[in-house]
């Protein structure tokens, strides 16, 4: 009983990353029709970049977040502007070529600016954990899990409340009667491809002190934030959140319960299983053929 | 020219490790050979039903594996590992496009890395078979007859053979029905599908057949190396065959040949000037250029400038 509280706690703090990685995927892959095969790209940008700031530039932990969010963003925004606008209206698997060629740039990008060892970042948090009754977890996991949460909801009001937040709704029910109604459809795209890679690179900057830095780790970034996306449905952001919540608990309980070494099966098996017998996702009703 | 053409270079290919001096040309070959093998695959797949599958690494693995485990562990010869090797990744094949080509697009490509996910923790977890990330060594060389085919020269004349037969096989299923109505399904499925064209029942032939294909380039390699290990599941694999098919010309014949060639010769003789990861991010960019300036890729469009170019 003990074990299984202490999984849930872990898996929710993974779940709040997840759900981060699979809003910011959700939302490129809804509103711009792009299959972001660099989303976790950015991700290991945000952890690179932490690890920056902190081991190198010394500053606070928490400016060191921020400016692996800004860095994010502004990566982001620069990929929709050079990368993604010259192929509006080019069908969505000639895209996805060219962001699966953007992965393998970055990715190998990292490797020769950080070489291929792994980089512990340094993290300002007491390492004893704190007991809390039968749970003893982390402070650094309560902040990530504090702060992941934060983001989230800070998405939420950006989404739902902020003049931006309804153009991007707007766009993504109806692209050309946004248009028609006045949305500058290229900056709200823009905004959504930026948007959605703060959010990854947040996420690295977060995981990153937990586990460790290596170019690769984005991968396995990408995958999770495919299940939680697929999970939810598409462009479905309360679906992403939750789907990130299930699939960091599912994890955790595979991981402690089945074979640590199958830990990363659960995301490859939920993709094939959701996609396969509830291709709309847990939470959500349109067809997705095509 | 185009009479003498095919004959010159098919004895120019025949003979070539007796004129190539050097040991190391000929291994580029044998390579070039099993990635052209990997490429013919991928391209049924993507050229021809525009599907991209992003799992094909795995079929590469199962072919690799299958073989080498019989090999070693029964005894088996060579000649019966490759059928068996070569079944199992058709078999995967089958399974998988049953499953996953009820999908399209994206969502056919995140099942395909799914399933090679999994296919890759299974090889590196379960110990007992694969003996984990230790990987096989000591895969034992083909012979045949009285002969061993150990040597470098040999294996090419194998692998050269292994080649022009998977050639051959996507040759004569592309110029068939079935390959008609493929395309038919990747230019139009409604369409196709109106006049009687079951896309199920073609989509998961091709994707067999492409799966096969893979597993034989898979066991090829497999013997050829002598070690097998979860490595053969690296996505590096699966990205070099997807850059040699758009760069050849998808959906052509020879494009697929091509891009195998330049790919694997290319990056060979800038090994001594550039480094493993710098060869990686070209292939990161030559990706996303050959999209922008490239997009049909070099075959198809030097066909059109030849074409242009008759009077």
């Amino acid at each position: 009983m003990e074990a299984l509280l202490q999984h849930l706690v872990n898996g929710l703090v993974l779940g709040g990353i997840y759900a981060l990685l699979g809003i910011g995927l959700t939302l490129i892959f809804g509103l711009m029709n792009v299959v972001n095969f660099a989303h976790g790209e950015f991700y290991t940008l945000g952890a690179y970049a932490t690890f920056a700031a902190l081991a190198l530039g010394g500053v606070p932990f928490l400016v060191a977040l921020g400016a692996a969010i800004a860095g994010g963003v502004l990566a982001g925004a620069l990929t929709e502007r050079v990368l993604l606008r010259p192929l509006r209206g080019e069908s969505i698997d000639t895209v996805m070529l060219v962001m699966i060629g953007l992965w393998i740039a970055m990715q190998n990008g990292e490797l020769l600016a950080w070489g291929g060892v792994a980089k512990s970042i340094p993290h300002p948090f007491p390492t004893a954990p704190l007991v809390l009754g039968p749970l003893s977890v982390a402070p650094l996991r309560l902040f990530v899990l504090g702060a992941a949460l934060a983001l989230i909801a800070g998405a939420h009001l950006l989404i739902q409340r902020t003049r931006l937040g309804r153009a991007m709704r707007a766009t993504f029910q109806d692209p050309d009667t946004a248009a028609l109604m006045g949305v500058r459809i290229h900056h709200v795209r823009t905004a959504t491809f930026a948007l959605g890679s703060g959010l990854a690179a947040a996420a690295g900057a977060l995981l990153g002190p937990i586990f460790l830095v290596y170019p690769s780790m984005g991968d396995l970034a990408s995958l999770k934030a495919f299940s939680v996306v697929i999970l939810g449905g598409l462009g479905n952001i309360w679906g992403a959140t939750l789907g990130g919540v299930i699939l960091g608990v599912a994890e955790e309980l595979g991981a402690g319960y089945v074979s640590s070494g199958y830990r990363d099966a659960v995301g490859f098996v939920i993709i094939i299983l959701v996609l396969l017998f509830r291709p709309s996702g847990l939470f959500a009703r349109a067809e997705r053929i095509g | 020219m185009s009479r003498l053409g095919p004959p010159v270079a098919a004895a120019l290919a025949l003979t070539a490790p007796l004129w190539l001096a050097n040991p190391y040309y000929v291994h580029i070959l044998i390579m070039a050979g099993i990635f052209a093998i990997l490429a013919l695959s991928l391209n049924l797949l993507l050229g021809y039903t525009g599907q991209l599958s992003l799992g094909h690494a795995a079929f590469f693995g199962i072919g690799a594996y299958t073989s080498a485990l019989l090999t070693l562990r029964l005894g088996w010869s060579f000649w019966l590992g490759l059928p068996a090797g070569v079944g199992l990744a058709a078999a995967a094949g089958w399974a998988i496009g049953r499953l996953a080509l009820k999908l399209r697009g994206a969502y056919f490509v995140l099942v395909t890395i799914s399933f090679a996910g999994v296919i890759a923790l299974v090889a590196q977890n379960w110990m007992d078979l694969t003996n984990g990330p230790l990987g096989l060594p000591g895969v034992p060389a083909p012979e045949l007859g009285p002969w061993s085919l150990r040597t470098k020269g040999a294996y090419y004349e194998l692998v050269l053979a292994a080649a022009a037969l998977a050639w051959l096989v996507c040759r004569r299923l592309v110029r068939s029905r079935i390959g008609r109505a493929l395309v038919a399904l990747r230019e139009n499925e409604p369409l196709a599908e109106s006049v009687g064209v079951d896309a199920t029942h073609y989509l998961v032939l091709a994707a067999v057949v492409s799966a096969a294909l893979a597993g034989l380039a898979g066991v090829l390699y497999a013997h050829y190396t002598r070690f097998v290990s979860p490595e053969v599941f690296l996505f590096t694999y699966t990205v070099t065959m997807v850059i040699m098919v758009v760069a050849g010309g998808k959906g052509t014949l020879a494009g697929p040949l091509v891009g195998a060639l330049l790919f694997t010769a290319l990056p060979e003789a800038l090994r001594e000037t550039v480094s493993w990861q710098w060869q990686m991010l070209a292939y990161g960019l030559i990706l996303v250029l050959l999209v922008f300036f490239l997009p049909r890729g070099i075959v198809p469009t030097l066909a059109a400038w030849r074409h242009a170019r008759r009077p």
